[in-house]
């Protein structure tokens, strides 16, 4: 389904991916790991198209297409979802009337009729009842004034109403506690199936006790230096990020 | 299910605003046309022949001429002011004309008489003249450079006593109402722009409605600048007597012109005790091309006096059109217990300039007033709120509230906020709150990565930030507005 290759990107002068590697296919759920300043954030954001980024070098292959020609909303059209760390809030706007554009315009996208009030509103019962999320907060500005957990649940809402392809999700699970991230957990474990594909990127091996992955990697210094199944979370877990430094640094 | 209930409604309305932000985007000004119809105009220049001339063609009463010929004394004496933040060449009012009017026959009997020429120019601009056709049931008024068309609906109103017609009518027809309201809000030595409207207006609305009636329908003025040259001056009059309500729209536009070309309205609003008057204004002359040539210069006084107790006045604006804009519809609260209130959206873009605002005068006891200011920048635009809350000695317990909003689309472009405070009376409460954000990058970046392009982001994002002033326009003319608003700023963002 995915497919990087040597990929290399920028933010101004700076270059944070050095050459990432990975193959995502259908069905799996992949965890990168890795400590603070990595790259875990920018390959969330470069996948995504974030316009801050300039990438260097490498290719990135979605579904046959080549990722990087495409702009962020044909990419959300293939079926790329972000999961923002940081949901951006606008004023006066429902999140309703938001979430509301964001599925006709990919509908659109992909030559679907859009969907009219009734159709819609079946929709968004459906996926409300299943990642548990309170209607009221849907009749509110978007995230305007949310909890922190609010912002969270109402990205997975998101999600759910779009149903992605490939669903990158970037820390999902910082600043939020142990109840909220098993209900976001809850939400995108019932959304996984065999035709759909999960990055998860975060700082903890926590979420993983609520997502399980096929495969963690570990990301440091722009590099996936060390790649393995879940068991490879829990040593992260006990030894700490010191030990794949220390591993990489006697490589070198 | 109680979810029903609050999701549907709300839903509905969705549907319609998407529709509209998508129809819209990528719009350029569409009323830019000019229609061809012979005009019998007055020839350039001002002098007191010119005000003898238009009030000889409007078979004005000897008191009218007078009352012309003072506020043209009084004009000559005054001075421009050059106090706003807008900065444009000198006018010069010896090259503008009057007075133009369509040659068509002198009165008009029925709808079927109109010019068809005129007739298509009005549904060109989506101003249906036909009353049978009318399925919202609005009442229009329409005034093409200086004279009135038609007025729909008229026998209607006539049966509850209402009285909906062109100025020049109400002076024929309804002199004592004219004379007793006509200037009592805004003086003839009011200021520059009054003066010279007094001077040499041409046409507008007058609208009565008399004691304890409600109006059943929205009461609509369609103004249209089409002749070259030519500087359009209406004056509007409305008064709702004792336990009154009218809720009046205005609309405008004008063709697309190299030159700029003046407009000085005035508007007065009487409120009588327990009475109220809603009125909404979607301006959108022609605001000159992405050069800053041409476009309209909008000069206009307008305020309304609660004069009774109660009573209420609300002014609502979505200010998208003009090259220039001075503007500061304002309510004077003299009777107890009184309300008035401002909503605003103004929008500049490319060149435009914009120095808009309100005066609340409170002189009543108990007396109410709400100002909410939004303000959207883009381009090389300059968009400034300036506004008044003069609290008078005897005013005990008034209370204001102001919230000016500024939203900046891109860096070149300015926000101002200029608010004067005057309070007489320490029982008074007065609150101002004030705000500038930008678009952010971010915002529109977590709009694409959701599918929805650029252009729909904005219009979203400004829709949202205008949505408190837009939810209080009636539901015909939101959206009109927002449509408005999504054209006006195509391309300013991206």
């Amino acid at each position: 389904m995915l497919s990087i290759n040597n990929l290399h990107a920028r933010i101004e002068e700076k270059e944070i991916l050095k050459g990432i590697n990975l193959d995502i296919k259908a069905g799996e759920v992949h965890a990168i790991m890795g400590p603070n300043g990595s790259g875990k954030s920018t390959l969330a954001s470069v996948l995504a198209g974030r316009p801050e980024y300039e990438v260097t070098g490498g290719s990135v292959e979605f579904l046959e297409k080549d990722l990087l020609e495409l702009s962020p909303e044909e990419r959300a059209g293939e079926g790329i979802f972000l999961a923002f760390q940081y949901p951006v809030e606008i004023p006066g706007l429902t999140t309703t009337n938001f979430i509301k554009t964001a599925v006709n315009e990919v509908r659109k996208y992909r030559g679907q009729a859009p969907y009219d009030a009734v159709q819609f509103l079946k929709l968004m019962r459906e996926k409300m009842a299943m990642v548990e999320i309170n209607q009221s907060l849907l009749s509110r500005s978007l995230n305007e004034g949310f909890s922190g957990g609010e912002k969270k649940r109402n990205e997975i809402f998101q999600m759910a109403m779009l149903e992605p392809k490939l669903a990158i999700l970037d820390e999902t699970d910082s600043g939020l506690d142990i109840d909220a991230i098993r209900i976001v957990a809850n939400g995108v474990n019932k959304l996984r199936n065999k035709d759909n594909a999960v990055l998860l990127v975060t700082h903890y091996q926590r979420l993983l006790d609520y997502i399980v992955p096929d495969f963690v990697h570990v990301l440091y210094n722009g590099r996936i230096v060390k790649s393995g199944t879940k068991e490879l979370a829990f040593e992260l877990e006990e030894k700490g990020y010191d030990f794949i430094k220390n591993e990489v640094a006697q490589e070198a | 299910m109680k979810s029903e209930d609050v999701l549907e409604p709300q839903l509905e309305a969705l549907d319609e605003d998407l529709l509209t932000i998508h129809d819209t985007v990528n719009q350029e000004y569409k009323y830019g046309f000019v229609t061809q119809i012979e005009a019998d105009s007055a020839p350039k220049g001002l002098t007191e022949d010119t005000i003898r001339f238009i009030s000889a063609k409007k078979n004005e009463p000897e008191w009218m001429l007078e009352w012309r010929l003072k506020a043209f004394g009084h004009w000559q004496k005054m001075e421009e002011p050059h106090w706003a933040n807008l900065h444009y060449p000198k006018i010069d009012y010896q090259d503008i004309i009057y007075y133009s009017a369509p040659k068509q026959k002198p009165k008009v009997n029925s709808l079927d008489e109109i010019d068809p020429e005129l007739r298509k120019t009005f549904e060109k601009l989506g101003i249906s003249l036909e009353e049978q056709k009318r399925l919202s049931g609005v009442a229009v008024d329409a005034v093409i450079d200086s004279v009135s068309i038609a007025t729909t609906f008229k026998e209607q109103l006539g049966e509850l006593g209402i009285i909906f017609c062109s100025m020049s009518e109400a002076v024929k027809n309804h002199p004592d109402l004219v004379k007793q309201y006509l200037s009592s809000v805004v003086p003839i030595t009011d200021n520059y722009f009054a003066a010279l409207n007094a001077a040499v207006f041409s046409d507008g609305s007058f609208v009565y409605i008399p004691k304890g009636v409600r109006c059943p329908m929205e009461l609509s003025t369609y103004f249209r600048i089409n002749a070259e040259n030519t500087g359009q001056f209406e004056r509007t009059l409305i008064i709702a007597d004792e336990g009154a309500y009218v809720s009046y729209l205005e609309g405008c536009t004008a063709p697309m012109r190299d030159e700029n070309q003046l407009h000085a309205a005035v508007v007065e609003l009487i409120a009588l005790d327990n009475a109220e008057i809603k009125y909404s204004t979607v301006q959108n002359w022609y605001p000159g091309d992405k050069e800053g040539n041409g476009g309209i210069y909008n000069f206009v006084t307008k305020r309304g006096i609660c004069r009774g107790v109660n009573s209420k006045i609300s002014w609502t604006q979505v200010e998208t059109g003009s090259a220039i804009t001075w503007k500061y519809p304002s309510v004077i609260l003299k009777g107890d217990n009184s309300t008035g209130e401002f909503y605003s959206v103004a929008v500049t873009n490319n060149h435009q300039q914009a120095d808009t605002g309100t005066k609340m005068l409170h002189l009543g006891k108990n007396t109410r007033s709400r100002i909410v200011s939004k303000g959207i920048s883009a381009g090389f635009s300059n968009n400034s709120y300036r506004g008044l809350v003069h609290v008078g000695k005897n005013a005990t317990n008034a209370r204001n509230f102001s919230q000016c909003d500024s939203l900046l689309l891109g860096d070149k472009c300015g926000a101002h906020t200029f608010p004067y405070i005057e309070v007489k009376n320490n029982t008074a409460v007065v609150e101002h709150e004030a705000t500038t954000s930008k678009i952010g990058e971010d915002q529109i970046f977590y709009c694409n990565q959701r599918g929805i392009s650029t252009e729909t982001a904005v219009a979203l994002i400004i829709n949202g930030f205008a949505k408190e002033v837009m939810n209080k326009l009636p539901m015909e003319f939101a959206i009109e507005a927002q449509k408005l608003l999504a054209i006006s700023l195509e391309g300013s963002v991206g």
